[in-house]
């Protein structure tokens, strides 16, 4: 059997539809919620679950993740429950892939080997570490694809016009490229969407992989647009922001909070799913 | 602990992926990479151009004053009744610390490679007064980064950099200090990266920042050794400079890295004391990680999340060390002290009675070093203290501490 990740993507492709990347904080804003959250997104229509490790310092998100992954860590979240909850979720969903997406240090004081072991006992399927280029993920990438997790690449605009840089970048790139769509942080603002269509010919001329694209898409209309041109999309920071808005004084979350995520991401994925593509066939 | 290899020289590092032995390397989002590949390129061309060193050199001397002078500190000598006590004086340069170097090096780094735009962060407020100055004298686009609780302690540099023109942009997120601004520094560096010249304040961050501004501060080392030749016709016994990020240190240790009879000594800050967890000591209390760009002792708890760092000083609050410094006490070379926000204070008051100077609260970690070694230490041993920075901006956390009222 093929894995999860290429067995999704092959799906997808073979229903001629983009698919919808659901991105959530573990522990966000508590495990037992988050789990419930994520119980439900498959459902809701989300293909594949990109679940956020906590890290105090996430140099490379806006202020909705950042404040998503505090609330995290003040709820007692640890790199070890992440991973019981994908362990959890697993029992249930054997299909829907989950990529694990964080900050490296984590994972390198968790140690890389009993980390990528216990990821892949857990039933988790790829990797994105933000702070790993290809500079430096040779000690984390190695393990993880002999484990069988893949390690997914992030692409950027800046890697799309420096010279030699998308060849060295799909060389050793498996599962999936994240093409982040602008240069900034989560969530900051709107992907300018000729950008993006010049971006991905780009990488289609260099890799046969799929290529999903993130960073600030929230909007249905947003997403059906990017979907029209990727095989995926990412919506992170707007689900984050979504949870945060639905949590009392207290931080507790309130009742309307697993719906208000369930509604948005349905959504989301009509969006998506039903987008006419125009690219990448 | 982790057990490096002896090199033939001390000196030759970092290897041509910016690593020092497991240490430095470039941890940064992808978005960033090609830039900091074309800066090492940059930067690698302008170290080769005899023109670039020029017109450093130039501002050094015309802009900045050096070379700063070697001062022999004669009252604090005999009152300790120990060692004899040099003063290396960059509290003498423009802008009042050693960070201005630096800066000179980067920001004509930053015209050279077209960018109009100049961001920094900043804990005590000296690198972005250094930052802000110079690009105010080069006609640039200034915004500091500074920790919302650093400008509450530091307001007199705060005023001084929006004197300087620079727009300084108060950072509410985390401890609210120096490892907060670099955060914030790196999320404006990611959305600016075509326009911006991240100036880095120390031997911190991805390669090529870390061996980039150790040359750049190695000025203070190739000083000192001309200047102590000079007085005293041969080298000093020890080096002493407090550590924070670590550039004071390494400016003045690097050109005697290979000079086995001269011991180096860096003083981190211990805070309220190392036992109590408040404090920044990130290689007497931490262990290896990876943040801001690259590994190495970092504060951190077992799960690998960041520890908020303590110290009085500013300048010295930051949960990481630059990799050098990590790489050099591994193999032995660097010896590593503390000394405590009182013994800072302490050092503080007396260094102000003794030679009428007012130290930076940093700098007044490497004397408190000297005033509990010192006194042991045999009148012929030569001692120079990195004086990295004046005080004149500590007076308001010095009355503070003091219980006087400003």
């Amino acid at each position: 059997m093929r894995d999860r990740i290429t067995e999704r993507f092959a799906e997808l492709a073979r229903e001629g539809r983009a698919g919808l990347v659901t991105f959530l904080v573990a522990g966000d804003p508590d495990m037992a919620t988050f789990e419930d959250l994520l119980a439900a997104l498959p459902e809701a229509g989300a293909d594949v679950l990109e679940v956020g490790m906590p890290f105090s310092d996430p140099m490379a998100d806006g202020p909705a993740i950042e404040a998503g992954y505090q609330r995290a860590l003040r709820a007692g979240t640890r790199l070890r429950h992440v991973l019981q909850a994908v362990e959890r979720f697993r029992r249930r969903d054997p299909t829907t892939p989950v990529v694990l997406m964080g900050y490296y240090n984590p994972i390198y004081r968790y140690g890389v080997e009993r980390f990528v072991e216990d990821a892949r006992a857990a039933g988790v399927d790829g990797l994105i570490v933000v702070d790993l280029p290809p500079e430096e993920d040779g000690e984390l990438r190695g393990p993880a694809r002999e484990a069988g997790l893949h390690f997914v690449r992030l692409v950027a605009p800046t890697s799309i016009t420096a010279p030699g840089r998308l060849p060295r970048l799909v060389e050793s790139a498996s599962g999936f490229l994240y093409y982040i769509s602008f240069t900034g942080v989560t969530g900051a603002r709107e992907p300018d969407l000729s950008e993006v269509e010049e971006a991905l010919a780009a990488i289609r001329r260099v890799t046969e992989l799929p290529v999903a694209v993130g960073f600030g898409i929230r909007e249905p209309v947003q997403a059906a647009a990017v979907a029209r041109l990727a095989d995926a999309v990412v919506v992170g920071s707007a689900l984050v922001r979504l949870v945060a808005a639905h949590l009392d004084e207290a931080g507790r979350p309130r009742d309307d909070l697993r719906g208000a995520v369930v509604e948005r991401v349905r959504a989301l994925a009509a969006a998506v799913h039903g987008a006419e593509r125009n690219a990448g066939e | 602990m982790t057990v490096q290899q002896q090199p033939n020289s001390f000196r030759t590092g970092p290897d041509e992926r910016g690593h020092f032995g497991i240490f430095g390397g470039r941890f940064v989002a992808e978005t960033l990479m090609p830039l900091i590949l074309d800066l090492e390129k940059a930067y690698n061309e302008a170290k080769a151009d005899p023109s670039f060193k020029k017109e450093m050199d130039s501002y050094l001397a015309h802009y900045v004053g050096r070379p700063s002078p070697l001062y022999f500190a004669e009252r604090l000598t005999k009152k300790f009744g120990g060692a004899k006590i040099y003063f290396k004086r960059e509290d003498l340069n423009h802008t009042g610390a050693h960070k201005v170097n630096n800066v000179i090096g980067q920001a004509l780094l930053a015209r050279r490679m077209g960018k109009p735009r100049v961001i920094a962060e900043t804990g005590a407020g000296q690198h972005g007064v250094a930052t802000a100055t110079v690009a105010a004298r080069f006609g640039m686009e200034c915004v500091i980064y500074m920790g919302e609780r650093d400008m509450e302690r530091q307001q007199p540099n705060v005023f001084r950099m929006r004197l300087l023109g620079a727009e300084v942009r108060p950072v509410k997120s985390g401890s609210r200090t120096l490892k907060d601004a670099m955060n914030e520094a790196l999320r404006d560096w990611v959305t600016n990266v075509r326009t911006t010249f991240y100036l880095i304040g120390s031997v911190a961050g991805p390669h090529p920042y870390p061996a980039m501004v150790r040359d750049l501060q190695s000025v203070i080392g190739r000083e000192t050794r001309e200047q102590i030749l000079g007085a005293e016709g041969r080298l000093p016994d020890v080096l002493v400079a407090c550590v924070g990020g670590g550039s004071n240190a390494m400016g003045l240790f690097h050109p005697f890295l290979d000079d086995p009879d001269v011991r180096l000594v860096a003083v981190e800050a211990a805070g309220e004391g190392i036992e109590t967890g408040r404090h920044a000591a990130a290689m007497t209390g931490g262990s290896p990680g990876v943040l801001h760009g690259s590994r190495s002792y970092l504060l951190q708890d077992e799960d690998g999340q960041v520890i908020e760092p303590h110290s009085i000083s500013a300048g010295l609050d930051y949960p990481g060390i630059g990799p050098e410094h990590a790489w050099l006490k591994d193999v032995g070379r660097l010896e590593v002290a503390t000394a405590t926000d009182r013994e800072a204070l302490d050092a503080f008051e007396l260094l102000a009675r003794t030679e009428g100077i007012l130290p930076a609260l940093e700098s007044a970690h490497a004397v408190a070093w000297v005033a509990r070694e010192a006194p042991r230490m045999s009148p012929d041993t030569l001692v120079v203290v990195n004086l990295s920075g004046r005080g004149d901006k500590d007076i308001y956390t010095v009355a503070r501490a003091m219980g006087a009222g400003l």
